[in-house]
């Protein structure tokens, strides 16, 4: 069987992120790195590999974005995977949700997968919806913030949080789950690994490969639009302290909870 | 314009999710604004009695699928989506939680429809709904619209009041064929409740942990600390719930409590959207974290930047010799 993961090139942690306002887009020039996030699904992906719980041929990173997004791909094959898939072309930028998820979900018919797994939110745009959308478009059943996979025989029995507690569902393959983060610790690639993965294959395809009009995404096939950017209401920054010496700081924040009678 | 349709979650025997019931509230004042009506969508075992009194929050027809099951989101996509095509909503709303995410994703790809998540406020301009979503990390607020309908809302949790109104709706029930594929997930068990039953709701201080303690010993550091207060209690992330570190019960965020103690003390917590909107509205937070960006000092009256490890046990120790 086949698994595919999702995967995302979002900025670094490092980098303030901002939306460049002539487009109302995330700026990504500065520096990026596989969605953290993602690291999980590929974990998750590979521990099935390596496991006898499931038969796994293949497990293949795919993703949607502009060149740079190769870095993603890089780091998901030095994670695990065998090879990866990279949906790149400038029709789709400023694609929305609604956008993303329908060219995604072509790229994923054609590599027709047995699983699809995927973060449970990207870092940059926090939608926590993209595994819901393409679910929907592949015809499979899905579920989102999985922090457990069983496997018995063709169906994944799958456990999270809801509003009421934790939910057991038993999901029939071929299906779409996105994992949270507390499914696994995710490995720190090899040296060797790393350096093996740029010469692992990475499939490039434009839209029209994997049989998108253009009409469907980018700003195009949006059904979103951001009208304004605006300011939160602001709030008095609070107080902060640099614990130097700790019994100064105890002290400070004994002091700072008896003004205000918490003790 | 059509109406705005809202999905009402339940817990398995219609007591209705607050969340859900602030958002019929919400879209009862906007359908009144854009001059159409709101209705609210159920499923699963739900009386008329309880389907009709969803009226009190200003909704006037329930529309109620007993046969498909509650919490599991594809047969609900198939629920809304016949409703939304049969009747001509223009839009649908969810109250904070995790199935209106799914079921909200599931109708943008089933639509074809735009869809906004995150939602803390909606308003209406030239006749149309705008989404109000704060994005990276809270930092601004995009102002999102749609093109074309149906518009699918996403709320964030705790984003609408609740607001009674009195009324009593007409209850109408539909017959749906759902699709394959949303037979193929079942739910096997649902709201199971692990671990101790702790009561975080009634507490004046808590000390909340995060992944930041290391370890689920890290959590006897914050009993201690807890202690060392009048009314005292222990609250955690999902992470480290998840992680078997602390009890479901005393989760506090997206998927678990929310709480306004008149102390939080964060230990160890990032300050992820999920669990901020489940104690933003404490009297007053303090956190404890060694990274000096972690993003919960930016909503904490003190921020200290330090070793948790260091200073709990300091803190603890000097909070009781004051006690004697």
């Amino acid at each position: 069987m086949k698994i595919c993961v999702l995967v995302k090139d979002v900025p670094d942690a490092a980098v303030q992120k901002r939306i460049d306002p002539s487009t109302m887009w995330l700026d990504r020039s500065g520096e990026s790195t596989l969605n953290p996030f993602d690291t999980h699904a590929v974990e998750a992906a590979v521990r099935f590999k390596e496991g006898d719980d499931l038969e796994v041929d293949e497990v293949v990173a795919v993703t949607m974005g502009p060149e740079g997004a190769q870095r993603a791909l890089q780091k998901a094959v030095a994670l695990g995977a065998d090879r990866s898939v990279h949906l790149c072309d400038d029709a789709l930028a400023g694609s929305d949700v609604c956008a993303t998820g329908k060219a995604l979900a072509k790229v994923l018919e054609a590599e027709s997968p047995d699983l699809v797994l995927l973060g449970q939110q990207s870092d940059d745009g926090e939608c926590y919806t993209i595994g819901a959308v393409v679910a929907e478009h592949l015809k499979m059943p899905s579920l989102t913030q999985v922090v457990g996979i069983e496997v018995e025989g063709d169906k994944l029995k799958c456990e999270r949080q809801a509003e009421y507690g934790y939910d057991t569902v038993a999901l029939t393959m071929p299906a779409v789950i996105s994992v949270g983060d507390a499914i696994n610790e995710p490995r720190y690639p090899s040296l060797k690994a790393i350096m093996g993965a740029k010469k692992k294959p990475v499939d490039t395809k434009a839209s029209s490969d994997v049989g998108l009009d253009a009409s469907e995404v980018g700003e195009a096939g949006s059904k979103t639009t951001v009208t304004a950017l605006n300011e939160p209401p602001a709030k008095e920054a609070g107080e902060i302290i640099e614990d130097e010496d700790t019994a100064e700081t105890v002290d400070k924040i004994v002091t700072w909870l008896d003004e205000r009678k918490l003790i | 314009m059509g109406g705005i349709l809202v999905y009402a979650l339940h817990d398995g025997e219609g007591n209705f999710n607050k969340n859900s019931l602030g958002a019929l509230s919400a879209a009862s004042g906007l359908a009144g604004e854009l001059g159409s009506e709101a209705a609210a969508v159920v499923v699963g075992d739900v009386s008329d009695e309880q389907a009709q009194a969803l009226g009190n929050y200003g909704v006037a027809k329930v529309y109620r699928a007993k046969d498909v099951p509650e919490g599991l989101a594809q047969p609900i996509v198939d629920v809304m989506a016949k409703v939304i095509q049969d009747d001509g909503f223009s839009y649908a709303l969810f109250g904070g939680g995790l199935l209106g995410f799914e079921i909200g994703a599931g109708l943008t790809a089933r639509l074809d429809a735009g869809v906004t998540m995150e939602v803390t406020s909606v308003k209406v301009a030239d006749g149309k709904l705008i989404a109000e979503r704060p994005i990276l990390q809270d930092s601004q607020i995009a102002d999102v619209g749609y093109v074309g309908e149906p518009g699918i809302i996403i709320g964030r949790l705790n984003a609408f009041d609740i607001e009674e109104k009195g009324g009593t709706a007409e209850v109408v029930d539909v017959d749906v064929d759902l699709s394959e594929w949303s037979t193929k997930a079942e739910m096997i068990q649902r709201g199971e409740q692990r671990g101790a039953d702790v009561d975080i709701e009634a507490a004046d201080i808590l000390v909340g942990g995060g992944r930041g303690l290391g370890s689920a010993e890290g959590f006897e550091a914050c009993e201690q600390l807890a202690d060392a207060f009048d009314n005292g209690a222990v609250a955690a992330t999902r992470a480290v719930v998840d992680a078997g570190w602390y009890p479901y019960a005393a989760q506090i965020g997206q998927t678990g409590k929310t709480v306004a103690p008149k102390l939080y003390l964060a230990v160890g917590v990032s300050g992820a959207i999920q669990h901020k909107v489940g104690m933003q509205n404490s009297e007053t937070i303090i956190a404890i974290n060694k990274d000096p960006n972690a993003p919960i000092f930016e909503f904490s009256d003190l921020g200290v930047v330090g070793d948790l490890n260091k200073i709990m046990p300091k803190l603890t120790e000097a909070l009781k010799a004051r006690k004697g």
